[in-house]
């Protein structure tokens, strides 16, 4: 297989990874990495760099999609990026000394995790009645959003708790070059309570700062290998920007379970080759 | 209550963002397509090598060596300047957010941008680790 064979399918599969990611809202980074892999056998710090660049693409190119419809909070998604950033250049650290096989195994595992998420994500009531938190008062980050019946106020919780997680969601995304966006969702829908389509479009502008974070030291390291990164840049900015026209059908449900299931399958690759330290 | 001004400044600030992003983005792919064709042209028909990791990075290093592979039409380092200016625009969405709250007398997410964009200029330039 030659490098235009190569290239051509790498895009093709990258097409279809930002495509399912953009459709499911599950990003595509978290599909990406083991594709490359364990399906064309590059190495996965190559894959990582990779990933990553492709994160940046999507989320900034979303980014007025998204802004226009009047739903992302700036306030909190700035605030949590001190958690991400400084969590995403934690990961990136650890990533440039470990062991591959040791990534591997720890992606294999978040693998299963998104996959059982993508299927099972229980959409949370947006709770509005109740009382303002004190940080999240102080911080000023209660607001408003667009529904059907008009602006709708929403208060803001457990601004720590939402911190915390949001630095751990920093960290994947360095270790693993993914955009954890998954993650970033967990923290503001369930555990900072924030409507879950504020959550859904502030994590995507948070996306992109974090994974700048983690792939300045990629870059520096080597593993933004510009042959490669390519065809994976362009192939999930095309698909993704397809797939976000499709977030609203029906079929979203049918393409979650194949999004499950091919996550899962690439979960199970990737601990088989992990364990046999085949990276 | 300043809260409903506040809104509309808030929007406002977050449209020109995602268009100078947009825009961004769609400069950085005309970059990394011009150099993709060069690239396929001349090494297409060569064996890709990603299964060894080497470590070292490959056209790339220091800005001014990408500038000078891209000015002599270098394809991997047109495609690596296109990544770089993808690279640049979230610290540009930062770096506008720090003025946008400086406009709006918001010092204390002044400070917490200022945080943020501290943070990514210290990991792209190499210093953190």
């Amino acid at each position: 297989m030659d490098i235009l064979e190569f290239s051509s399918l790498v895009f093709v599969g990258s097409l279809l990874a930002g495509f399912l990611g953009a459709a499911t809202g599950l990003g595509g980074g978290v599909v990406i990495v083991p594709m490359l892999a364990v399906g064309f056998g590059v190495d996965i710090r190559y894959a990582m760099g990779a990933s990553l660049v492709s994160v940046i693409a999507t989320s900034s190119a979303a980014a007025s999609a998204y802004v226009r419809e009047g739903f992302s909070n700036i306030r909190v998604g700035m605030f949590l990026e001190i958690g991400t950033t400084i969590g995403a250049v934690t990961g990136a650290a650890i990533a440039t000394s470990i062991s591959p096989s040791y990534i591997a195994v720890i992606f294999g595992l978040v693998l299963i995790y998104s996959s059982y998420q993508s299927v099972f994500s229980r959409r949370q009531d947006d709770s509005t009645s109740d009382k303002p938190d004190k940080i999240a008062t102080r911080l000023k980050m209660n607001s408003q959003y667009p529904t059907p019946e008009g602006m709708k106020k929403y208060y803001v919780h457990q601004v720590p708790g939402g911190f915390g997680i949001m630095y751990l969601a920093g960290v994947l995304s360095g270790l693993l070059g993914i955009g954890s966006g998954a993650l970033k969702v967990i923290a503001m829908d369930q555990v900072m309570r924030l409507p879950f389509k504020v959550s859904t479009t502030t994590s995507n502008f948070m996306i992109g700062v974090t994974a700048a974070a983690s792939a300045g030291v990629f870059l520096n390291r080597g593993y933004v290998d510009p042959g490669l990164a390519m065809p994976v840049m362009l192939g999930v900015l095309i698909g993704s920007l397809a797939g976000a026209h499709f977030l609203f059908g029906a079929t979203t449900k049918v393409l979650r379970i194949v999004f499950a299931v091919v996550i899962f399958g690439l979960a199970i690759e990737m601990l088989y080759k992990g364990f046999r330290g085949g990276f | 209550m300043d809260a409903d001004k506040k809104l509309i400044s808030d929007e406002k600030m977050d449209l020109i963002i995602g268009n100078i992003l947009r825009v961004a983005v769609i400069i950085s792919a005309l970059f990394v397509i011009v150099g993709a064709a060069i690239y396929l042209w001349h090494h297409g028909m060569e064996m890709p090598k990603y299964g060894v990791f080497s470590g070292i990075p490959r056209g790339l290093s220091n800005l001014n060596e990408i500038i000078a592979d891209a000015w002599h039409v270098k394809s991997l380092g047109i495609i690596q300047l296109g990544l770089l200016i993808l690279l640049f625009t979230p610290v540009a969405r930062v770096a506008y957010s720090v003025f946008a709250f400086l406009v709006q007398r918001d010092y204390m997410y002044v400070v917490f941008t200022l945080i943020v964009l501290t943070v990514l200029l210290l990991s792209i330039m190499g210093i953190v680790i």
